[in-house]
């Protein structure tokens, strides 16, 4: 089984794709986790160019369509999510009509420096990713204190923390196996 | 000033020991969790006479004491504290009561952000004692409990899963090690 993680951060040593990695070592022997990194790459969304749009944009259609679920991890900027993703989401969402998003098996984790854990930008970024016509998970990973949250290894210092992204990770695969099983998303 | 006292406490006045004291706060925030900060820098009087005890102090906005830089721009900002236009927070007794015990029950006035209300505390006096450099020394702990609305700290943000992201309740927690000046 294949997870598409898409981290919301562009920077180096982003909290975000850290908690994507520990993420990957918490699946089980049958999934695995690639990393979309070309968030940076994308052009603006523009409808003009729906048509023929840039590599990337392909690329990122390609890589959501080959994945089995999609596992993104956002930071949170002025309360709310960051315009690269969102952008990459738009982007993904288009045309209606056979959207890579469609249908996908979807849960969004997040991390951010303050005490609160990008809880909005979650909630956000989930409000898309269903209005995208994906399958989004309600439970949510709000990890606060980012820059202390990680041990050197890159697991989660707090175990109950990560017991429970262990839990949203079995929901995420738990959801794939029903998709089959259920009718199409409205 | 009016004040009750019948622990035995020498007369005179009492300064802060700044290295054995803290000015502390607490509030709930994503409704179960709590978060702490601290003012460093405190400072403190408490004026014992054959009228009673009355204590002020203040503390600079300024020295607020939190581990993200984030949020104490956020704090010292004017949908907290606002510390350009209101740099102090300032605190005079009105009435202090201890019993044989030592409990302490405090009236007194408290100034954030330019707005002065009633408040009361509880705590504890100890003391008096003699440190090692021969200085009569008393210690003071108190705390209260008070809405940050009232004093114009309104920040807040519904959580998405319901609740807010931060309560109005703020319990302040204060010791003080108080040393007696020479007469």
């Amino acid at each position: 089984m294949l997870v598409l993680g898409i981290s919301g951060s562009l920077r180096r040593d982003s909290h975000n794709t850290a908690l994507l990695r520990a993420a990957a070592r918490l699946l089980p022997r049958d999934a695995e986790l690639v990393e979309f990194d070309q968030l940076r790459g994308l052009p603006a969304f523009d409808e003009d160019d729906e048509a023929a749009p840039a590599p990337t944009v392909h690329t990122l259609r390609d890589a959501l369509a080959s994945a089995d679920a999609v596992l993104i991890a956002t930071p949170e900027y002025n309360s709310s999510i960051p315009g690269t993703l969102k952008n990459a989401l738009d982007w993904a969402s288009r045309p209606r009509c056979g959207a890579a998003l469609r249908d996908k098996p979807a849960a969004v984790i997040g991390a951010s420096t303050s005490i609160f854990g990008a809880v909005w930008a979650q909630a956000e970024t989930r409000k898309v990713l269903r209005a995208s016509g994906a399958r989004v998970l309600e439970r949510e990973l709000p990890v606060a204190r980012a820059t202390t949250a990680f041990t050197a290894g890159g697991r989660l210092v707090d175990r109950d923390l990560e017991a429970e992204l262990r839990r949203l990770l079995t929901d995420l695969l738990a959801l794939v196996a029903a998709r089959d099983q259920l009718p199409a998303a409205a | 000033m009016t004040a009750t006292q019948t622990i035995a406490l020498p007369l005179g006045t009492y300064t802060v020991d700044t290295l054995h004291s803290y000015a502390g706060f607490s509030v709930k925030h994503t409704v179960v969790a709590t978060f702490r900060g601290e003012f460093t820098d405190i400072d403190a009087t408490l004026i014992c006479t054959d009228d009673g005890i009355r204590l002020e102090g203040s503390v600079p906005v300024g020295s607020i004491s939190i581990d993200d830089q984030d949020l104490r721009g956020h704090l010292l900002s004017p949908e907290f504290f606002d510390v350009v236009r209101a740099p102090e927070i300032h605190f005079v007794s009105s009435d202090i009561r201890v019993d044989e015990a030592g409990a302490v029950a405090l009236d007194g006035e408290l100034t954030i952000k330019g707005t002065t209300r009633a408040v009361q505390a509880r705590g504890a006096l100890t003391g008096p004692i003699v440190d090692s450099y021969e200085r009569e020394k008393i210690g003071l702990e108190l705390e209260a409990t008070v809405d940050r609305t009232t004093y114009g700290l309104n920040w807040n943000m519904p959580l998405p899963k319901g609740g807010v992201a931060v309560a109005n309740d703020v319990k302040l927690t204060l010791s003080l090690g108080l040393l007696r000046e020479e007469a």
